[in-house]
């Protein structure tokens, strides 16, 4: 089955990123597709290279990274959101004359229309958080 | 084949982002020809309601788009009659939203369908995409 999954709450804060990340694992273990993953509203703070989790404690952004690195995975964040938090890639920093980025390597910045597309394309599309 | 999307919103309006980040979702998905369906449960019908004015909080009011949603082609908002009532509100509380039917001469029509909570469930059984805010 095709599945795309949005996560809606950013990491630590909240368990929707954790629980994403064990789903889109189960999934891929039974077989499935992940069309896509889509991070929206504070969700898109998952997608920051700048974070430094405790070391006792699980890295989410290690594992995301991982995961698209292994499994070739579509991460898209919303520009429309990450404008609002600060989240910013390297073409927008030049773009909008900002000193600095901080979106990790696997992500990439899109438009909510790649959310619309997903819910069209996907067999199923699964919300995680809010 | 179009698919059908329903848009749950459960946030008040203000408070959080939710709300507003939904409508931005409602309005670019409008672009996809979809069969988009809006439901309004809990909080969430106080996005509604009428004569909002957020000077004091210093926001922008973003009310008014919920008027122009029929232009957009968004003219089945289901509003959950249990939460209006629990919340003392009813139909009146909320601003009138209307779309105009092209196929009837440009006749003006309610978008709000005032439905129970089970009439509700079956609404969101038959959808294929569901979102919620």
């Amino acid at each position: 089955m095709k599945i795309a999954l949005q996560i809606n709450e950013g990491p630590y804060q909240h368990q929707a990123a954790d629980s994403a990340i064990q789903f889109t694992k189960a999934a891929l273990a039974r077989g499935h597709e992940i069309y896509r993953v889509f991070f929206y509203h504070d969700g898109v703070n998952n997608a920051t290279r700048l974070a430094i989790p405790p070391q006792d404690d699980r890295n989410l952004y290690e594992k995301w990274s991982k995961l698209q690195k292994e499994h070739n995975l579509d991460l898209v964040v919303c520009i429309a959101a990450a404008q609002r938090r600060g989240m910013i890639d390297e073409d927008e920093m030049k773009r909008q004359g900002k000193d600095a980025n901080n979106i990790a390597e696997g992500f990439r910045i899109s438009g909510l229309g790649q959310l619309i597309e997903a819910g069209i394309e996907a067999d199923r599309l699964i919300v995680f958080g809010a | 084949m179009a698919k059908k999307f329903m848009y749950i919103n459960r946030k008040a309006p203000y408070g959080t982002i939710y709300a507003l980040e939904s409508l931005e979702v409602v309005l670019i998905g409008a672009a996809f020809d979809q069969d988009v369906s809006l439901a309004f449960i809990g909080d969430g019908v106080y996005q509604l309601t009428k004569g909002q004015n957020t000077k004091g909080i210093g926001q922008k009011s973003f009310s008014p788009v919920y008027m122009a949603l029929g232009d957009y082609d968004v003219n089945k908002i289901y509003v959950e009659k249990e939460s209006l009532e629990e919340r003392g509100l009813t139909l009146d509380d909320l601003q009138h939203l209307v779309w105009e039917d092209e196929d009837e001469d440009y006749a003006e029509k309610d978008s709000i369908r005032l439905v129970s909570r089970s009439e509700l469930s079956d609404v969101l059984d038959d959808q294929d995409v569901v979102l919620s805010f």
